[in-house]
């Protein structure tokens, strides 16, 4: 089972402290991978635009970047930043990386008269076409993520190690959220899109346990048609397609993915005061349903971070924290590792039913139950 | 050597070891107590006075010579008529475990004579092929052991049920409610479904014995069964009963029963669960129904609006079939219309190379509630052998193909696939029915396992009994007599039927709980399965295990 931790904080702060939360849950990976996820960045030698799209990823060869320099030369991206790691490749186990790429582009000219969604469209394109590349060239180019205001590293071996390697500890880059996912390789090889977090424009999760309906739901998903719904080199990726399905697509509120991956039974829902939507949201995400063991930890586009279970609640992911700064680790112990100095007895491990969200402004987390009324005025 | 006139010999006179089945009579045990010969429903035995030689072995010559003794025994008949049908009637009522019947081990020759009169053979039953089907070599092999413990069959809570009916995809779903129209009616089943047996078909006892048993299901044990009737309609204090939601009404081509039907709808509680319409079923694909005149009692005849005693073929195609599209389309909306589109409807097709074309058209009429498919292992009352042994399709290979169709379009929740076909053949119909499943079938319909589950139906595929055809079924399922059905206790059929559905949820749970899966039905999780017959699993698209 892997180990999650995710941290939120008004001040952007080093994700060398999440790594060494992770260290805290150490028996519960193998060090088949790290994967770490940035929000809200903040360089120490770049002033940063929230706006400008960020992408993350490996090029393998120095071919590989080349050819990635020319795709984005060619379509009009224009490079703003390179941040260069200071990387220590003796500490790193794979032997096949040339470059860690964390670039931040300009938008293509092009791209002014689009509209939001469009640009967004665009983003993911080029993040999918940026991948293929790689793929048609024997892997030798690993895209994680092209969005604005999200870094993503992933890479083989124990997080703090990966940390060392990478030189985070030496805090150039800082963000007011980081997830990170230490990886117990189950079922699937070892593989970089393997790690977790899963990025899908904008929106991010990352799960413990093995997802035991992850074949029909990813045949539903990859019977959609979207360009992105692609990948599955982990069970758990569906879980961030699904969000994204939710939020994006359906355009439903955020507790909507609560009652799509677990709906309420049908005698609950009878009881429910907008029961008769939710049943036939039900029937019609059927297939969408997890069956876990499970916690999943997003983020979305705007610094939202929520936390849910499965139907079976057999995880003990908890939340803790205080105002501006929560964190949400997969165990008690990561949770006391990122924020030691907060009231314990505040502390809040979700059941069955509750979708725990951290707003944007970081106050308090709210617990939303599904027995709640849902927040849908024109389907109620 | 004597002339072959004074023989009673012609081309159909067989000896008892040329019958499929042979009567083992042992005379040391028989009472004569004539039970066996009272109840046999060929009369395939008869008692009958024997003469026997008593030599008288002394040595004086004189005296030497015989004496004849006169006895009552049992005989069995070789007429072709009275063939021995193996149902073990006569085991079942004698006192001293005297008489039973055995298969011929020997290739019988009554075959090659099935066809006197000119018409070939026709009876009840299944194919008959005995031995274990695809779904039986399936297994369950994606156990979890790592980070997905085991579930507990026993205390973890599941969720067991499917969806029959349309089901709207998230985006449409969400349009139309937020736009407050038409949302196609779906209901929440068990997936395993009792299948079409017509009111005809059935004997009353038989009928009334599911229905309670259907009954008790949903109310006491919260199993939620429903039964489809087949063409022949419904007794109209059901249709006017609130036992109606748990009916899947059929229509077929013969549009039997449908007069009481349409009269009774301004009196119905409830609606019906679903309505089928019939197209096409696996025993006999290409044959509309048939009821045989031996059936046509009173009360059918009544049912079905007809004359008594008459066959009653149904046609093998719909009147209204021109095309399938048009017809599809006509009868789904007619049918829909009828109840206001409050019930889903869907068609039955006989398993066929042919069934993608028929899905294809159902994905795109907005009104189809699913697709039922009947491999060829299906039973029936009444059919030409042929048809039975020989015409149809699988039903693994059919439904897979079916469900992977829909996966390429990103439908596959919006026309639920339903299985039917022999699910139980074997006995193992919970493992049948979640091979089905897991290769994308939404549920499974069975009608000749629950007749021998909860009946004692003896039919079996080495051809015993299979004399539904012409209402003298031993046990009384399948017959309009009331001296054979009043053998049948409603009552019991209905505990039986309980039992049948309580033990297949416990069965389920313990194929589900392995897996992990508590919270859906594992509907396509085709990753879960494994066969080991490689070109079996190649064409299934499963995994090949050895």
């Amino acid at each position: 089972m892997c180990r999650l931790a995710l941290k939120t904080a008004s001040e952007p702060f080093s994700p060398f402290t999440v790594l060494q939360a992770m260290e805290a849950m150490q028996e519960g990976y193998d060090g088949s991978g790290l994967g770490l996820l940035l929000r809200g960045l903040q360089f120490v030698d770049y002033s940063y635009k929230p706006s400008d799209p960020i992408l993350s990823g490996i090029a393998h060869t120095e071919d590989a970047l080349f050819r990635l320099h020319a795709f984005m030369q060619d379509r009009g991206f224009g490079l703003k930043y390179d941040h260069e790691f200071e990387v220590d490749f003796s500490k790193i186990e794979a032997k096949d990386r040339h470059k860690y790429i964390l670039r931040v582009y300009n938008k293509p000219v092009a791209w002014a008269s689009l509209s939001p969604e469009e640009i967004e469209y665009q983003m993911m394109l080029t993040r999918l076409a940026l991948r293929k590349d790689g793929e048609d060239h024997g892997g030798d180019l690993t895209i994680f993520a092209f969005w604005p205001d999200v870094a993503m590293i992933k890479e083989v071996g124990w997080p703090l190690g990966v940390g060392e390697a990478l030189k985070l500890d030496s805090h150039r880059i800082k963000s007011r959220i980081c997830m990170a996912q230490g990886r117990q390789n189950t079922n699937w090889g070892i593989n970089l899109y393997a790690c977790h977090p899963f990025f899908i424009q904008g929106i991010a999760t990352m799960t413990n346990g093995e997802n035991t309906a992850f074949i029909p739901i990813k045949d539903w998903l990859t019977g959609k048609g979207f360009p992105a719904y692609i990948g599955y080199q982990s069970d758990s990726e569906v879980f961030a397609h699904i969000l994204h399905y939710v939020v994006k697509q359906l355009k439903l509120p955020l507790q909507a993915y609560k009652h799509i991956i677990t709906p309420l039974k049908s005698e609950e829902l009878k009881a429910h005061p907008q029961g008769d939507f939710l049943l036939g949201l039900r029937d019609a995400c059927r297939r969408l349903i997890i069956d876990g063991p499970n916690a999943v930890i997003g983020t979305l586009p705007d610094e939202t971070c929520l936390l849910v279970m499965d139907a079976k609640k057999m995880r003990p992911a908890t939340i803790g924290g205080k105002p501006g700064e929560w964190a949400i680790a997969s165990e008690m112990c990561g949770v006391d590792a990122m924020i030691p100095d907060r009231d314990q007895s505040l502390d809040f491990q979700p059941m069955r039913q509750h979708t725990v969200i951290v707003p944007p402004d970081r106050q308090e987390f709210k617990i939303w139950s599904q027995f709640d009324q849902f927040p849908l005025p024109q389907a109620a | 050597m004597v002339s072959i006139r004074s023989i009673p010999s012609t081309p159909s006179s067989l000896t008892t070891g040329d019958l499929p089945w042979i009567i083992e009579h042992r005379e040391d045990r028989c009472t004569l107590c004539g039970r066996c010969t009272a109840v046999c429903p060929v009369y395939a035995i008869r008692l009958t006075y024997m003469r026997q030689r008593m030599p008288r072995l002394v040595l004086s010559s004189s005296e030497r010579g015989s004496s004849y003794r006169t006895f009552v025994g049992i005989r069995q008949k070789t007429e072709i008529a009275n063939k021995c049908i193996g149902c073990g009637t006569c085991a079942m009522v004698c006192p001293n475990s005297a008489i039973k019947p055995v298969p011929n081990p020997m290739f019988d020759r009554f075959r090659f004579q099935s066809t006197v009169g000119g018409e070939p053979i026709k009876r009840g039953g299944r194919r008959n092929d005995p031995a274990p089907g695809l779904l039986d070599k399936i297994i369950f092999t994606r156990i979890s052991m790592l980070t997905d413990p085991a579930l507990d069959a026993g205390r973890h809570e599941f969720f067991l049920n499917t969806l029959l009916g349309r089901v709207l995809s998230p985006e449409e779903y969400i349009r139309r409610k937020t736009a407050g129209e038409w949302i196609p009616p779906v209901r929440e089943i068990f997936p395993f479904i009792i299948g079409s047996m017509s009111f005809g078909a059935l004997s009353p006892n038989m009928w009334l014995g599911l229905l309670q048993g259907v009954a008790y299901c949903n109310e006491v044990l919260g199993i939620p069964v429903v039964m489809a009737t087949g063409e022949g309609g419904c007794p109209p204090w059901v249709l006017k009963s609130p036992f109606l939601k748990y009916i899947v009404l059929q229509i077929a081509s013969g549009y039997f029963g449908w007069d009481e039907i349409i009269r009774a709808i301004p009196e119905m509680q409830c609606d019906p669960a679903a309505i089928e319409i019939k197209y096409g079923q696996g025993a006999k694909p290409g044959d509309g129904g048939l009821l045989m005149w031996f059936k046509v009692s009173k009360l059918i005849a009544r049912l079905r609006g007809v004359p008594e005693g008459v066959d009653l073929p149904s046609p093998p195609v719909h009147q209204t079939l021109y095309s399938i599209e048009e017809s599809v389309m006509k009868m789904i909306q007619t049918m829909s219309m009828a109840w206001n589109f409050r019930v889903p409807v869907y068609p039955k097709i006989s398993g066929s190379n042919s069934a993608k074309s028929v899905l294809n058209n159902l994905v795109r009429n907005p009104y189809a509630g699913g697709l039922l498919i009947d491999g060829i292992d299906g039973g029936t009352g009444a059919a030409y052998n042929v048809s039975m042994d020989t015409m149809g399709h699988p039903i693994a290979a059919n439904v897979r193909d079916c469900y992977l169709d829909l996966c390429a379009q990103g439908k596959q929740n919006e026309i639920p696939i339903f299985a039917a076909g022999g699910v139980g053949k074997t006995g193992n119909v919970t493992q049948n029915g979640m091979a089905l499943i897991m290769l994308g079938a939404s549920g499974v319909h069975m009608g000749k396992y629950i007749m021998q589950a909860a009946a004692g139906c003896l039919g079996s595929e080495q051809n015993r009994c299979n004399v539904c055809n012409i209402g003298i079924c031993p046990k009384g399922i399948t017959s309009q007599n009331p001296k054979l059905y009043r053998r049948l206790d409603p009552d019991q059929v209905a505990q039986r039927v309980a039992e049948t559905f309580m033990a297949i949820r416990t069965e389920m749970k313990k194929i589900m709980a392995p897996l992990g899966r508590s919270q859906s039905l594992p509907i396509g999780m085709s990753d879960a399965i494994g066969i080991g017959d490689e070109s079996a699993a190649n064409r299934l698209n499963i995994k090949y295990i050895c």
